[in-house]
């Protein structure tokens, strides 16, 4: 494979995403983009880039990136976490939040929405606890074919079983011709939307809750420190942000930092605070 | 070490599922038939069972209605494998008295996880 059309992509990739494609993940690429040749009919990825330098629009370069992520999710992935959001952060927010009774929470790099369904299962699993609140869960992700997906909210049967145990597979989805599709109850709960996390907030932040995981491991430098300020602007001051299983905010920001007594979650510190009003400041202003 | 009966007519499905339950730390033993496998869990009644769905001479279903019939056969806890999992199947396999199902193939990340929501593993 040539060297500078990995140069190319890798560059496409980092510039439409913040994300590296750094040589160890280059072998991926052929697998990742085999489809797409299938469909144009080529076998080379100096052939791809000859179509995309020809074509008129960035259509083709937005499939390519897209193929390019890893949209790898499962519903309640790292159960013990989400055990841990129901028995400890929830119940903490909702102390926090009792005069409002309204939660905001955001999953970023949501893919196709598991993440955020599965949140909205554990406030419909705890219902007299959350009866007279509103709960508004919103998905982003870069990719706009993830978030079609996430918006039908249809999984197909290898997909429905992942992460999700029978009985819930049957009280929460409804079997159709285009899957296992998430019931209305949970849908009215979720929206998504297409938004790259370095990009400003979506409108609807502060946030009470934001999940990022298994996102920040693509970004590095530079756009690392992006995201978490991001993170920071987004994040309502005693709100808590959670990372993915094997993620950590050590080494990498000074704006966050972890909650005692909760693994996985942190909260933001003085400096993120600062940092989130200077953020948000520059956004309005732009 | 906790103790796993694989039943399942196809030899190629048991040896991988072994390896993958092995891995896991699971002692393993193997059935061919509901039949056979009901004989052996008179024996020694494992405190698991991944169960095929389609099987000749007993079917997955049969066997676990058998199964819990008997003494100390509500014990186990018992995982389908299947390749159907519409609602209707779904719903047979609860009332015959299955704790979850895993869909096949399946890897051990998949199984585990499974096995989690039962409380095993
Ligand atoms: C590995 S998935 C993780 C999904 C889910 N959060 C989970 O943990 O199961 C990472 C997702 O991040 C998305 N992503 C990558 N770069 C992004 C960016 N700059 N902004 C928003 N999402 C991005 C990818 O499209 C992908 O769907």
């Amino acid at each position: 494979m040539n060297d500078a059309s990995n140069r190319i992509l890798a560059e496409l990739l980092e510039a439409r995403t913040g994300q590296q494609l750094p040589p160890s993940r280059r072998w991926r690429i052929g697998t990742a983009l085999s489809g797409l040749y299938r469909e144009l009919g080529i076998t080379h990825l100096d052939q791809l880039i000859a179509m995309m330098a020809q074509s008129r629009d960035s259509v083709l370069a937005q499939r390519v990136v897209e193929a390019l992520l890893n949209n790898e999710t499962y519903f309640f992935r790292d159960r013990a976490v989400f055990d841990q959001l129901a028995q400890a952060t929830l119940p903490e927010l909702a102390k926090r939040r009792a005069d409002r009774r309204h939660l905001s929470i955001w999953s970023a790099g949501c893919s196709t929405g598991q993440e955020a369904l599965s949140l909205a299962m554990l406030f419909c699993e705890q219902e007299s606890r959350w009866a007279g609140w509103t709960i508004d869960i919103i998905g982003t992700d870069v990719s706009r074919s993830v978030i079609e997906v996430a918006r039908k909210g249809c999984y197909s049967p290898f997909e429905i079983q992942r992460g999700l145990g029978m009985v819930q597979m049957l009280q929460w989805f409804e079997e159709s011709p285009d899957g296992w599709c998430a019931s209305d109850r949970l849908k009215r709960m979720v929206r998504f939307q297409t938004h790259s996390i370095l990009e400003p907030l979506p409108a609807t932040s502060p946030f009470d809750l934001i999940l990022c995981r298994n996102l920040l491991l693509y970004f590095a430098g530079e756009n690392r420190a992006r995201v978490y300020n991001r993170l920071a602007a987004a994040l309502a001051p005693d709100g808590f942000l959670m990372l993915g299983a094997g993620e950590t905010v050590i080494g990498h920001t000074e704006q966050f930092l972890p909650e005692t007594g909760m693994v996985g979650i942190y909260s933001q510190t003085r400096a993120g605070i600062a940092r989130r009003s200077e953020m948000r400041r520059c956004d309005t202003a732009a | 070490m906790t103790s796993c009966l694989i039943v399942d007519d196809s030899r190629v499905i048991r040896k991988v599922s072994r390896h993958i339950l092995e891995a896991m730390g699971f002692a393993v033993d193997e059935a061919g038939n509901g039949l056979e496998a009901i004989d052996f869990c008179q024996q020694a009644m494992p405190d698991l069972i991944l169960l095929d769905w389609n099987m000749p001479v007993m079917s997955g279903i049969e066997f676990i209605k058998l199964l819990r019939s008997t003494d100390k056969g509500d014990r186990p806890k018992v995982v389908f494998c299947t390749t159907e999992n519409d609602a209707a199947h779904i719903r047979a396999a609860i009332q015959a008295g299955a704790n979850e199902y895993v869909m096949k193939p399946f890897d051990r990340e998949t199984l585990q996880i499974k096995l989690q929501l039962i409380g095993i593993a």
